[in-house]
This record gives structure tokens, sequence and C-alpha cells, in this order.
């Protein structure tokens, strides 16, 4: 056959196609269940990581099983729903649906007799997802700690709220104001305390350059903190502001 | 005008030449693997794949790694185009070479993922650019389509190898001078930093690796006299 003819041509797409689609789609499957454990555990590394536990991944399931007594799955009124596994529901599903319909998974954790509340967090950067966990102390104001990954913001840039330095700003810093309104906290330009020593401005110093990611986490945290707060109220513990 | 034009229009043509099987590792095709190390380096000497050279060389670990997938990608597809070169219509060759690195691409992707879930994370889009990368497309173009299975696997690793070497050479250094680290653990002793030596934080930024490059072509030039052009 003749090598330039248009058939030819036709026909070597053709199988060429075919050939690499079976091979691509057979390997992704058959390596499937693999990257799901790496992400499962990543998950619960990054869950242990907001309440101050530094864990290796593959030790992750362990020290998880250990520290979070409970995982919830929330409803907007803040009752609990049983019938559902809060620690595989995909939160970039969940926001899809009708406020009434979503489930808001809630991790409960304990360190040395103290209480933590993790919630996770998704929200959009510049170019994708961004997403996270930022844990509650006991008060369920303070921040005990937060983490943050992303999807496809600009490394250098946008791609630094996965920096320790980056996340470590929130500790402290608190989500309700004085008249116990929720404010969560604000990735600001316009700090006046780059250093975050001011622990009650509900700020930390945003990252030059990364604009709109820095404004995308400041959404999800509040965003997401929103849908939690009929919870913790019903939980009949009062939302204590200590000006401390 | 060649001496060739004026042999007699009858001259006999050289009809049978006796092949003469070549050694797996003739000298030829040694130099095929030799040569992109110094004298033909795809980084140095041809600057090609520099993007990628600045960009994973802050530390040696995902250099080492990149280097590594790199030598898989451009092994396995220089040897695919070249099985498939005298099946590939013209046409759409390039087309072609594009769905043979992508796909070697996304297998290298797909494992790391499962195996080296963290090298992945560190690597990214990076892993991703590796197609873009200009010296994969290059050598299918330039050496595969037109070569031997053997020959085009050898021309693969070699100049991936090549590729790689920069790659780790800049790696070591940025390590080193940026963090006090090699491949993780910190090399530099604490009494060096007590007596007030400090890192360089500029090593860690893309500048300067691009400077650590442009070092390593002057002395390789001032080592090898045949690099320097002649104008």
């Amino acid at each position: 056959m003749d090598r330039d003819s248009n058939a030819y041509t036709f026909l070597f797409s053709a199988i060429m196609v075919l050939l690499v689609a079976a091979t691509l789609s057979v390997t992704a499957t058959s390596l499937q269940d693999i990257q799901d454990e790496n992400v499962r555990k990543e998950k619960m590394q990054n869950i242990l990581a907001t309440i101050g536990v530094n864990v290796e991944r593959e030790k992750a399931p362990e020290v998880y099983k250990k520290y979070i007594i409970d995982e919830l799955a929330l409803v907007s009124d803040g009752s609990i729903d049983k019938n559902t596994d809060a620690f595989t529901l995909k939160l970039n599903l969940e926001i899809k649906k009708p406020i009434k319909e979503q489930r808001f998974p809630l991790y409960l954790a304990e360190v040395d007799s103290l209480k933590y509340y993790i919630v996770p967090l998704r929200g959009v950067g510049l170019w994708d997802a961004i997403w996270g966990y930022v844990a509650l102390e006991g008060d369920k104001n303070t921040i005990k700690g937060a983490v943050f990954d992303h999807k496809g913001e600009t490394a250098g840039l946008g791609a630094e709220i996965t920096q320790e330095w980056f996340q470590d700003s929130f500790t402290g810093e608190k989500v309700f104001n004085e008249n116990g309104d929720l404010v969560g906290i604000n990735v600001s330009k316009t700090n006046n305390d780059p250093k975050g020593l001011d622990k009650n401005d509900h700020e930390v110093d945003a990252i030059s350059g990364a604009t709109i990611t820095g404004d995308g986490v400041t959404d999800m945290i509040k965003e997401r903190l929103q849908n939690y707060l009929s919870y913790f109220k019903s939980k009949n513990e009062l939302i204590a502001y200590q000006n401390n | 005008m060649s001496k060739y034009n004026k042999l007699p229009k009858e001259a006999p043509l050289i009809l049978f030449i006796k092949e003469q099987k070549e050694p797996l590792f003739s000298k030829k095709n040694r130099a095929l693997l030799t040569d992109p190390m110094d004298d033909n380096n795809p980084i140095t000497v041809q600057v090609l794949g520099i993007c990628s050279a600045l960009a994973i060389t802050v530390q040696l670990k995902p250099a080492i790694v990149m280097s590594l997938s790199v030598i898989a990608v451009m092994a396995a597809s220089n040897v695919i185009i070249s099985l498939l070169r005298d099946l590939i219509p013209n046409r759409i060759r390039i087309i072609v070479q594009l769905v043979v690195v992508a796909s070697m691409v996304i297998l290298v992707d797909q494992i790391l993922r499962a195996y080296a879930y963290d090298v992945s994370k560190e690597l990214s889009i990076f892993i991703g650019l590796i197609i873009t990368n200009c010296i994969v497309m290059g050598r299918l173009e330039a050496f595969a389509l037109g070569n031997g299975v053997w020959k085009s696997f050898l021309d693969g690793i070699g100049n991936a190898a090549g590729y790689g070497f920069i790659l780790i050479v800049v790696a070591f250094f940025r390590e080193l001078l940026g963090s006090g680290k090699l491949l993780g653990y910190q090399v530099i002793p604490d009494l060096i930093y007590e007596m007030g030596y400090v890192n360089n934080g500029l090593m860690l930024l893309s500048p300067m690796a691009l400077i650590t490059v442009g070092i390593y072509i002057w002395l390789q030039r001032s080592k090898n006299r045949n690099l320097i052009e002649k104008n």
C-alpha cells in the first residue's frame, strides 16, 4: 500500500489510536488501586498535620486511628447523617449539590486530652481547585493548624500555599470576631502585621504575586466554616471569644 | 567540480556492498552513547531542554528522578519510532511522534503515581513537560526516523543521559550552596554555620541555574577547544 495515500494515513492513525488507548487504559486501571491508596494515606497525613501531628505517609493510617476519634457527616441543619461515611465524601461533588442535600465532613481529634475539630476545605484558586484542612481548638474559634494543597497553581507564586511558612501563619488566628460572628481569616495584602504577631486581627500576610490564590483561600475558609455553624451551636457549647 | 564527474558514463555501478555485521558496541555505536555526554551535549552544546534544566534543579533528588524518567521515555519512544519508521506516513509523522511521546509520558506518570507518590507530587507538571522537551522530539525526528532500532535505542539513552548529567551537576551545586544539603541531608556541618557561613538563597532561584549552566559551558569549552565557534 502506498505510504503517502490518504487511505493508508487514515488506517495507520486509526490503528495507532486504538492501540495507544488500549495500553493507557489498561495501565491506568491496573494501577488505580495503588494510586487511590496513596491518596487516602496522604489525606490522613494532611488531617493529622493540622493538629500538629507530623507523620510519614506509610504510617499515617495507624496514627490516624489513634488520634482521630470520630468522623461525622453533617447535614446543613447541624444534625448528623449516620448513613454516610465522612472520610470518603468527595467535597468537589458535594459542593455542586443543593445545600440541603450536601453532607459536611467533620473530623474530631483528641491529642493529649485536648479536643480539635478538623474541617475540610475546598475552593478555587487562579487556575484550578484548591483544598485543605483547618483544625479548630476546643473553643471552635482558635485555629490550631491549617494545611493547603492545590491542583495547578503557579509554581513559586500560588503554589506557595502548600509551604509551611504560609500555613503556620494561620496558627493561633481566630475565626470569630468579638460579637461571635464568623469572619474567617483574611489573606491580606494590606496587612500591618506581616509577621503575624497579632493573633486577633483575623488576617494573615498574603503571598506576593498570588493575590487570586490568596483570595481563594480567604473565601474557602469562610464559606466552608459557615456550614458548620449550626452544628457548633447545636452542641450547645458557646462559641467563646476569649480576648487574650 | 569533483573528480567523480569525470568518470566515463559506462563505468559500472558498484552493485554489491559486502554487508558486514556491526558489533553491538562498535566504535560508532559507542559514540552514540558518549558524544552527547560532552561533544554534543543536548544542553550545553545544542542548547536544548534548557527550560526543564532551570525548573527542576533546585534539589538533587527530583533532578535524578527527572533524568531517569527522561531516559526511559527517550529510549522507549526512540525504539518505537525506529520500529515504525518504515510504516509511518510521512505527512503525519510529527503527530505520530507526539502520540508516542505523550503516551510514554503518561505511562511514566501513572507508574510514578503508584510507586513513587512523593516524587510524582514534586515533579507534578514537569513530568507532563517531558512531552514538550525539545530533546525528545528532536532526536525522534533527527535520528530515530532514519536509523535502526539498536542505534536509536543507544542514541535515546545517550542524549537523555547527557541531559540528565547536566541536570545532576547543576542540581548538585544548587542544593549544596543553596540549602547546604545533598539529597535532603545536611552536608555542611553546623560548625561552619556557627562561624558565620550563610546559605546562598539566590542559588534556589532559577536565574542561578542559568548561571551554573553558563559556568559549565565555559569550563567545557576551555577544556574542549573544538566546541568554540570559529567566527
